[in-house]
């Protein structure tokens, strides 16, 4: 153990933490306003008790959410003080640029939201949602155009041994950020539509509800629908993206060694570091990841064994994220597509709402998993090719790290568990009872 | 005035203006034991910030951001080597946010309880944390060349950073007891009313002591010495306490509350001019200390960020002021009924 792998252990633990709550934030405001428009426009109630049943799930996440967000943009200073000072003039003007253009509307908005049912119309009160909605994306947006930077450096100079700013428009318009950025949006949207899915077919399976859940249900449906299939689609222009810029990557995606012409998929393959080569090899397409990444099946990929040793990522833990998440990504597109074909007929099909109650965790872990094959897959690297993570940390003691460490496995996990228990309480409880308070 | 000195007095603004804005809910979060003595009173306190702390928070993001932005090597040396106090901060900060959303969703008098205790702590113990770091900065942190610290937890733990720690609880106490004088009615009113009386005397005296203790444990008079009129900086903050009780003697709560938030500002400056061109000086080596000259980002950078805060801090203190017009009438027993208290 020293103090490297302790605090990647450590923001390991914080941003997964936090992106527990961050899709759901970003796609749920979106639904909730929507839901409250449609209760502005025409006065149903049921839109209302919609809007306040959501709501009130949202605002619990909502506050998870930030909290462990915090800690994030202290942990670069605290753990990573190195990188900080290396990057700052880039990395550390898109964190301000966040803070200052987004999460100040988010939170302050947020607040009048919650407090400001008999202040404000109900029209005022939507566009005060559709603010947080617009807020949360565009904070998004921000922090994977600073994060997208370290997967691809564009518009910097070395001078002075840091990096410094010489074209923020290359920076803001980095093609590698907009991808990510694409991607991680619709992968956060579509967790939140399936939130609202999974629990609306819960309560469909026990007939209570029904108008209201099947409503919610059909809501979460085209939004989720729509941004399955746009993840397939982006995904693989990403992947394409990914392995022109992060070859190293690709290859651990793909679990492939050697550089060859006609690479073929490998549906399964269980890689071996030390051997450099996969022990268990099922299923190969001919040429098809020479076609995906490059749009060419003769194309040569280059594998594995052509990168330094010390500049290789882990093939094991990123082919399986990578697998897991595409696995997932497919099956989110084909269920909402069965859906969008049962809409009118969701009561009568009670195993199609089996199986979306118990689909809930499934985007969760897609998301995850797309991050792992992201910051895993960019290792040794912190700046893709430019500074190493080993370079980056701080010069601190290492029982520091130590003991936050467990005080965030103790904090954090105290939390998440109080934050289920209530969400779960909530959902249990239903929406009767929430107008019967009002 | 050349970008790295806009930069500097843009972050000594940012960090007072966190003061002047969180301070008050880390004062009513401090006193919540104390004058909450029912239920209701306590519900009372904590919707009077409920709809703006989430908002006033993010003062201390876009400090932090500005600080990364504009002098990295301040950001980096600064957290690293306050590693374990700002953490602390941190997780005092997290358990804080969560018990607003998390203290009315079980109806139990012992979750309710749990949460309360947890507010108070995590308003208590940043308010003292905050003061004992910015006086230690002030005083000079131990670090050599390589920007590394020398020393742990409890070297700032010095006299002087504890006075620190006294002046900053003592100050967002009070600032929290006129915002709850102004923003209650009532018990809560009332009790917040004989608090700010019985608070005023031990904070000028606090007060007193650290501008003096400054003098001994400090070389920040050095720059008031040089260009004397920056004592007109420590003359306002002083005005700003003295018209705290002047004010509430006349009924006039919101300029008494405005005052405090004059006295904030002031007693931050106060230091931040002080430190001048230093941003986190070395109390080993002055040559070792982080300065405007050689912590700053590139020209190209400061010049972008400028542009950026320029635009967008106007709009947000616009649509901040906008919100705490939306809830300028006070708190009272007839506002729980809502469905959105806490």
């Amino acid at each position: 153990m020293d103090v490297l792998l302790l605090s990647r252990l450590q923001f390991a633990a914080a941003t997964m933490f936090h992106f527990l709550f961050v899709p759901l934030t970003l796609g749920l405001s979106i639904i909730v306003a929507w839901m409250e428009t449609q209760w502005s426009r025409t006065g149903d109630e049921t839109y209302l008790r919609m809007t306040k049943f959501w709501g009130k799930i949202f605002m619990i996440n909502f506050a998870l959410g930030v909290v462990t967000g915090i800690t994030l943009e202290f942990q670069f200073g605290t753990n990573w003080s190195r990188y900080s000072a290396y990057v700052g003039d880039i990395f550390g003007s898109l964190l301000a640029i966040e803070a200052s253009a987004a999460f100040f509307l988010e939170s302050t908005m947020m607040g009048v939201w919650i407090f400001g049912w008999k202040k404000l119309s109900a029209k005022a009160h939507a566009t005060v949602m559709w603010l947080v909605a617009f807020a949360s994306s565009l904070s998004a947006i921000w922090i994977l155009t600073a994060n997208g930077w370290m997967q691809h450096p564009v518009g910097y100079t070395i001078r002075d041994g840091r990096a410094e700013v010489t074209s923020f428009w290359n920076v803001v318009t980095n093609p590698f950020a907009v991808l990510e950025i694409l991607h991680t949006l619709s992968g956060a949207y579509i967790l939140s539509a399936f939130f609202v899915m999974g629990v609306s077919a819960w309560y469909l399976l026990k007939d209570r509800h029904v108008e209201f859940f099947t409503r919610s249900f059909r809501i979460a449906l085209v939004f989720g629908c729509v941004f399955s299939l746009f993840s397939v689609v982006e995904g693989d222009i990403h992947g394409a993206d990914v392995a022109k810029n992060q070859p190293a990557k690709l290859a651990a995606m793909e679990a492939h060694w050697e550089t060859q012409r006609r690479a073929p998929l490998i549906l399964f393959a269980w890689p071996d570091q030390e051997k450099e080569k996969n022990v268990i090899e099922i299923g190969k397409i001919p040429g098809m990841v020479s076609l995906l990444a490059y749009r060419d099946i003769d194309a040569e990929v280059k594998g594995m064994k052509d990168f330094p040793k010390d500049e290789r990522p882990p093939v094991l833990l990123i082919s399986f994220a990578f697998k897991g998440m595409v696995g997932l990504g497919f099956y989110f597109a084909l269920v909402t597509l069965v859906g969008l074909f049962l809409r009118k007929r969701l009561m009568s099909h009670p195993l199609y709402l089996k199986l979306m109650m118990f689909s809930i965790p499934l985007p969760y872990l897609a998301n995850e998993l797309g991050w792992v094959v992201s910051e895993v897959g960019r290792q040794p690297w912190i700046v893709y090719g430019l500074m190493k993570t080993a370079d980056a940390v701080s010069p601190i003691a290492i029982s520091q790290v130590a003991t936050t460490l467990a005080a965030f496995v103790l904090v954090y996990g105290t939390l998440g568990l109080v934050g289920a228990f209530l969400v779960i309480r909530h959902i249990r409880k239903g929406p009767e009872l929430q107008t019967a308070e009002a | 005035m050349d970008l790295q000195t806009v930069w500097f007095l843009l972050w000594g603004l940012l960090w007072a203006v966190f003061f002047l804005t969180d301070g008050f809910d880390f004062g009513v979060g401090t006193l919540l034991p104390f004058l909450g003595k029912t239920d209701e009173d306590r519900r009372i306190m904590l919707n009077s910030v409920g709809p703006v702390w989430d908002g006033n928070e993010v003062w201390l993001i876009t400090a932090g951001g500005v600080t990364f932005a504009a002098f990295p090597k301040v950001y980096a040396v600064m957290f690293s080597s306050l590693y374990s106090a700002l953490m602390l901060i941190l997780f005092t900060l997290i358990i804080r946010g969560v018990s607003f959303e998390f203290r009315g969703k079980v109806d139990s008098p012992r979750w309710r309880q749990a949460w309360d205790t947890a507010q108070f702590l995590g308003s208590l113990l940043p308010a003292v944390l905050f003061g004992v770091a910015f006086a230690n900065i002030f005083r000079g942190i131990p670090i050599d060349k390589a920007g590394v610290y020398q020393g742990n937890l409890f070297t700032l733990l010095n006299p002087y950073g504890l006075l620190g720690g006294a002046l900053f609880l003592l100050m967002f106490v009070m600032h929290g007891a006129l915002w709850l004088s102004m923003k209650t009615t009532g018990a809560v009113k009332e009790r917040a009313a004989a608090t700010v009386k019985r608070l005023w005397p031990a904070l000028a005296l606090v007060a007193v002591i650290f501008l003096v203790a400054s003098r001994f444990s400090t070389t920040l008079y050095a720059n008031y010495i040089r260009h004397p009129a920056l004592f007109l900086v420590i003359l306002l903050a002083v005005a700003g306490l003295l018209a705290i009780p002047f004010f509430q003697k006349n009924g006039k709560l919101f300029y008494a509350w405005v005052s405090s938030a004059v006295f904030i500002a002031g007693a931050t400056f106060f230091g931040v001019i002080g430190l001048f061109p230093y941003l986190f000086p070395s109390s080993i080596d002055p040559a070792f200390g982080l300065s405007i000259h050689n912590a700053s980002s590139s020209p190209l950078t400061l010049k972008i960020m400028l542009v950026v805060v320029l635009l967008f801090i106007p709009l947000v203190i616009a649509y901040q002021i906008w919100s705490h017009r939306l809830f300028r009438h006070p708190i009272g027993e007839e506002d729980l009924g809502y469905e959105e208290a806490y």
